[in-house]
């Protein structure tokens, strides 16, 4: 069994002011997670915001060095004190996507430029086989690339140019792709286009998902494995299907009793107005 | 009550004039919470800068008007001409982004002051916006602060004081939670809901999350490609919407504990550059025919009080409960 995310005594420490007068945010405290599996998993990060989901993506993705502890993602240790893995077969290993896809962007290149390096220089690929890697990526997040080639990011809409983003992760053939919100700038009525397509990849593509979000309808609906971040510490993990029909810890029942369902009405017991207004 | 007469809102630019709301007619009865939704694009806060007033250049009221129901000090009608007048004390805007917003360099307290009564003393005043903003659930000492120093919840909820403070007739909130996280995104929108109801003023609330206006509004008003597809009474438009756009718009949002599988809606609405024909829907729509792509569907009453802008709005594939 492949050990597809695991991280040990993860650990980060941010550090605010100036140097006599600082503050110290534990960013990640002790994060413990263990993933094995023989099949891809889309494993879910959920919390507020500052729960230190976002600083456990950029963990992994070697954009953050964590204070003390370390990752590994699909046998291989890829972040921690003193771990410093090649860097194309880190890449060819971890790929992330953005929450905003025109910040991930530059307005003044081409998208397709941005495959194509990703295709000779991470993937190694020569100049014809680089093109036909673009071909791939691109149909199977159901664009073309004559739709895509020679166009700016402005041309695009925010869902296209999301999918776009993930055909670039895809190029390397990456284990596993850590997606940072990647839907939370994207319209709700094509939310799903996206979320779908990570269902899709999963299966077809056989790659492995971290999906930090704090949409937990979302996360419900494509995770095996969800943990629940509060204040840098995991507080529940588990299967997601289990963790959400029946949570342990007051915080995810907090974090499901808040979401804006379709279906049944929030109950109101305590006013947050404690006087009459308009006395 | 406030009435859109025949709205139609155009924007100049280098390639001509487009149109972001193309002839909405609509009547708002007073004391509810409208939710107005419909994807990146459809006009929605278009509609929202024309109901507010704030009407100048790229942007022009092309025509139609938008009638308050109520009159200025002078008696006279207020309309979308003279509404500017009426800012923040009979019709506010609490905005997106709070950051933006907000001053980052003047201290809250400071920019509450903006708007002082000549009536009162800037103590008084000062006195006063501490005690409402105690009443909104905020600690007294967040006013002595920067904007910085606040969180993006308590930021919204000083944007939500300051929108309240005079108690105005019509408050319009455009995507008020879309920066916030789900716990603090559910206490803005009781805090919403509370201060309506004590009141009794009308909110104006635009939002694409589907489950946001099923928590929060009284009535519902679906936008697409710069028109109105259905306006209707929130339970009933949940239940049983009349439009195909509506039902997908509410099944495409996954529930925890259902399992079916969920679509997003294919496709993109149409360029509002090309010559519109027929009903605007019809390329991504299941019902649609060849009669939807030449004959455009007037917005018509198809049960009290439910308006629907479809040829099928009461054929059977439509008629069943949304599930």
């Amino acid at each position: 069994m492949a050990t597809i995310l695991k991280t040990e005594n993860l650990n980060k420490v941010y550090r605010l002011g100036s140097l006599t007068r600082s503050k110290h945010i534990q960013a990640l405290n002790n994060v413990n997670l263990n993933i094995e599996s023989d099949v891809p998993v889309i494993i879910s990060v959920v919390g507020e915001s500052g729960s230190g989901k976002t600083t456990l993506a950029k963990t992994l993705l070697r954009l953050v060095e964590p204070s003390s502890g370390k990752v590994t993602v699909y046998d291989q240790l890829v972040a921690g004190k003193g771990v410093h893995p090649p860097k194309t077969q880190f890449l060819a290993t971890v790929q992330p996507i953005f929450q905003n896809p025109f910040e991930a962007f530059s307005r003044y290149r081409t998208v397709d430029s941005y495959l194509y390096e990703t295709a000779t220089r991470v993937a190694g690929l020569s100049k014809t086989d680089a093109i036909a890697s673009m071909e791939n990526a691109l149909t199977s997040v159901g664009l073309e690339y004559k739709d895509v080639q020679g166009k700016y990011s402005n041309q695009f809409s925010g869902g296209e140019l999301q999918r776009v983003s993930i055909a670039r992760a895809l190029i390397p053939h990456p284990s596993l792709i850590v997606a940072d919100e990647p839907v939370s700038m994207i319209d709700a009525s094509r939310r799903m286009i996206i979320i779908n397509l990570f269902l899709k990849l999963k299966e077809d593509f056989k790659r492995s998902f971290l999906y930090i979000t704090h949409d937990l309808a979302t996360a419900y609906y494509i995770s095996d494995y969800i943990a629940v971040m509060n204040k840098g510490v995991v507080v529940e993990f588990g299967n997601a299907k289990e963790v959400m029909s029946n949570p342990q810890h007051s915080y995810t029942r907090l974090l499901l009793d808040s979401i804006p369902t379709t279906k049944q009405k929030w109950a109101r017991t305590k006013p947050i107005i404690t006087a009459n207004l308009t006395a | 009550m406030i009435r859109l007469n025949n709205v139609v809102a155009s924007y100049k630019t280098e390639r001509g004039t487009v149109n972001a709301v193309d002839g909405v007619n609509l009547e708002i009865p007073d004391g509810c919470i409208l939710g107005i939704a419909g994807e990146s694009g459809c006009g929605k806060s278009t509609l929202m800068k024309v109901i507010y007033g704030d009407i100048g250049f790229p942007l022009s009221l092309a025509s139609g008007s938008v009638d308050y129901g109520f009159t200025d000090d002078q008696g006279n009608k207020v309309t979308s001409k003279n509404i500017q007048k009426q800012w923040f004390k009979r019709i506010s805007y609490v905005p997106q982004s709070s950051m933006s917003s907000l001053n980052p360099v003047i201290r809250i307290r400071k920019q509450f002051l903006d708007f002082e009564s000549s009536s009162k003393t800037k103590a008084q005043t000062l006195q006063e916006v501490k005690s409402y903003v105690k009443k909104l659930g905020l600690p007294e000492e967040s006013i002595e602060s920067f904007p910085h120093q606040l969180s993006g919840g308590m930021r919204q909820r000083i944007m939500i004081a300051m929108a309240t403070f005079f108690q105005p007739e019509i408050i319009l909130a455009d995507e008020p939670t879309t920066a916030l996280d789900v716990v603090v995104q559910k206490s803005i929108l009781l805090l919403l809901m509370e201060l309506q109801e004590q009141m009794g003023n009308t909110i104006i609330l635009v939002s694409h999350d589907m489950g946001v206006h099923y928590q929060a509004t009284h009535k519902m008003l679906i936008m697409y490609a710069a028109k109105a597809v259905e306006y209707a009474d929130s339970p009933d438009l949940f239940t049983r919407p009349l439009h195909p756009y509506t039902r997908m718009l509410i099944n495409s949002l996954p529930t925890i504990g259902d399992d079916r599988a969920r679509e997003g809606i294919p496709g993109r609405p149409p360029s509002l550059w090309n010559k519109l024909e027929g009903c605007r829907f019809a390329d991504r729509c299941p019902l649609a025919t060849e009669r939807c792509r030449t004959e455009e569907p007037a917005f018509i009453e198809h049960r009290p009080g439910h308006f629907a802008a479809c040829h099928y709005a009461d054929s059977q594939a439509n008629l069943s409960e949304v599930v």
